[in-house]
């Protein structure tokens, strides 16, 4: 193709199937370079961990792939609750949460969030329970979180009367419930301090909406932040349900930690050695 | 009164748009029922399920389970584009549209298309964008294009509160002013790609009266995607390309009645094959 200069011709030919070549390396390692930009943005976007979804949403990872990002449940709460993520948000763009501080979930007895969710992001079965054969929605299954409280910041647990949250609270002597300590500063007084439960917290966040102080002393997290985990461990002693777990623990599986503890007691009682090593 | 005669597609087309975009805000801020959701997914009429079907694409290789609504709603829009409309989503519909016909206008009456071109992005970008979105949601789990999508984020930002979505849309109108002509709807969103692949064989096409033209070029001028008015002044045909976008700016511009809507025609089709 290029002999009209003679002195080119001491170039490599670029051939059809040289060109095709080239352009389709070229291509792909285009679309690496953009898939790997690409990518980094879509797991930076995934990664913030302390957002509260709609009542009977799946868990997060499954929540992210499986929202549509429509809207319709947003569209449906009559609170306007529902936020949609705008991009500066800091939230996995266009994906619902809400921020219980501004506005809390009322935990409305229809939900009327839930039903309108085309692809099953929220999942109507997991806030559903069958009475006398009739399926019903209920609200108290919802699991949005969990209400955690400051005890250096409630005002309560100083010792001043304040059962805000507690009287805020839908599932009111269950989720919350206010304990009786002793004021050991003035030896006459009780402070009434509020405990959640995780058995029975939806995490609405109406208990953070009603905190006095400046800034919620009690909040809603989501659970896999909120809450620890025990393990199989630890059994209780007092309670016979949880004392079943031992007959069908078998100890084949129970491993020895360290070097010293496969020696008996005694022997470490015994010998001359450090006692740390 | 012939001024806004040749303008009436265009006049039509921006009614409908802003339509459906006052109406998805009404079903928001209002309660109207007539179009609910998002252009994502929506409800007609609080019956009849509309669902995009590239985000479903998006979202099943990312591995999600999804209820029937969605693939019933995806199927509906896929049947209406793929029998009648083609990429008639691009121009009638997606509200980005606006801006990139804001650049491109401005491109016109600015000269900056007179101008050599210095970025240059090939037509067919925007098909391994579309592999690339497919990709990148079946490694992330999660909806690639969706995430970062201008057109459900302006979509989202008229129903729901703008944010700062701004930027995205004005970094759009900015690229496709500075940078390349028709270069986001034209090059890059995969979006278009799709609707340019489930079109291929719709049934509503521009149609070329080779006779009548005048060889003016108003037509290539104007259009968004110029490669599929190839024919003009050459052969009487339909365009047959799934990237026309049937927004009928060539018809408008003619001043010959060289170009207009027809059905797709089988038999030239047939009749080239017989040429050969």
């Amino acid at each position: 193709m290029n002999t009209q200069n003679p002195k080119k011709e001491n170039k490599p030919k670029i051939t059809e199937r040289r060109r095709f070549l080239t352009i389709m390396a070229q291509s792909v390692g285009l679309s690496a370079l953009g898939g790997i930009v690409w990518m980094g943005y879509v797991e930076e976007a995934k990664a913030s961990p302390l957002l509260l979804r709609p009542p009977a949403a799946l868990p997060e990872q499954d929540f992210l792939r499986t929202c549509i990002k429509c809207g319709q449940c947003a569209e449906a709460c009559p609170y306007d609750t529902l936020l949609m993520a705008k991009p500066g948000d800091g939230v996995p763009m266009g994906t619902p949460y809400f921020i219980p501080r501004d506005v809390p979930c009322y935990m409305c007895t229809d939900i009327p969030c839930v039903p309108p969710c085309p692809t099953g992001a929220l999942d109507q079965k997991s806030v559903t329970t069958v009475k006398d054969g009739k399926e019903e929605l209920d609200i108290n299954k919802a699991r949005m979180g969990l209400a955690v409280v400051d005890h250096e910041s409630c005002i309560a647990f100083w010792g001043i009367q304040c059962d805000a949250c507690y009287r805020a609270c839908p599932v009111l002597g269950e989720a919350i419930t206010i304990d009786f300590i002793r004021n050991e500063r003035t030896g006459k007084h009780a402070k009434l301090v509020p405990v959640v439960h995780a058995d029975h917290c939806t995490g609405c966040g109406l208990c953070e909406h009603a905190c006095v102080t400046e800034k919620a002393a009690i909040f809603v997290l989501p659970r896999e932040v909120a809450m620890g985990k025990p393990g199989d461990y630890y059994v209780k002693g007092w309670s016979k349900k949880d004392q079943e777990r031992i007959k069908q623990r078998s100890l084949e599986n129970l491993k020895t930690k360290t070097e010293r503890s496969k020696k008996k007691p005694q022997e470490y009682l015994n010998m001359d050695e450090e006692l740390y090593e | 009164m012939k001024k806004l005669f040749k303008m009436r597609y265009l006049i039509l087309r921006r009614i409908v748009q802003i339509g459906l975009l006052f109406l998805y805000f009404a079903g928001n801020a209002y309660g109207w029922s007539i179009l609910k959701g998002t252009l994502s997914a929506s409800v007609l009429f609080d019956t009849i399920p509309l669902a995009d079907p590239f985000a479903i694409l998006q979202m099943l290789s990312a591995g999600a389970m999804m209820g029937i609504d969605v693939f019933v709603g995806a199927a509906i829009i896929v049947l209406f584009y793929g029998i009648v409309g083609g990429r008639a989503f691009c121009s009638w519909v997606c509200p980005v549209n606006l801006i990139t016909d804001l650049a491109n206008w401005l491109r016109r009456k600015l000269l900056l298309d007179k101008v050599e071109r210095k970025v240059w992005v090939s037509r067919n970008a925007r098909y391994w964008v579309l592999g690339l979105s497919l990709i990148v949601s079946a490694l992330s789990g999660l909806a690639a294009f969706e995430l970062v999508s201008p057109i459900t984020i302006f979509n989202r930002g008229v129903i729901f509160g703008m944010g700062m979505s701004g930027g995205v849309l004005l970094a759009i109108f900015l690229f496709d002013l500075f940078g390349v002509k028709n270069g986001w709807c034209g090059h890059i969103c995969p979006l278009g790609g799709f609707y340019s692949l489930i079109g291929r064989f719709s049934l509503i096409r521009v149609r070329h009266n080779e006779p009548n033209c005048t060889l003016c070029m108003k037509c290539k001028e104007v259009c968004p995607e110029s490669q599929v008015l190839f024919m003009i002044g050459k052969k009487s045909t339909t365009v047959n390309m799934g990237e026309c976008v049937n927004c009928a700016r060539c018809i408008e511009v003619c001043d010959d009645d060289a170009l207009g809507f027809s059905l797709r025609d089988f038999a030239t089709t047939k009749a080239k094959g017989d040429n050969k």
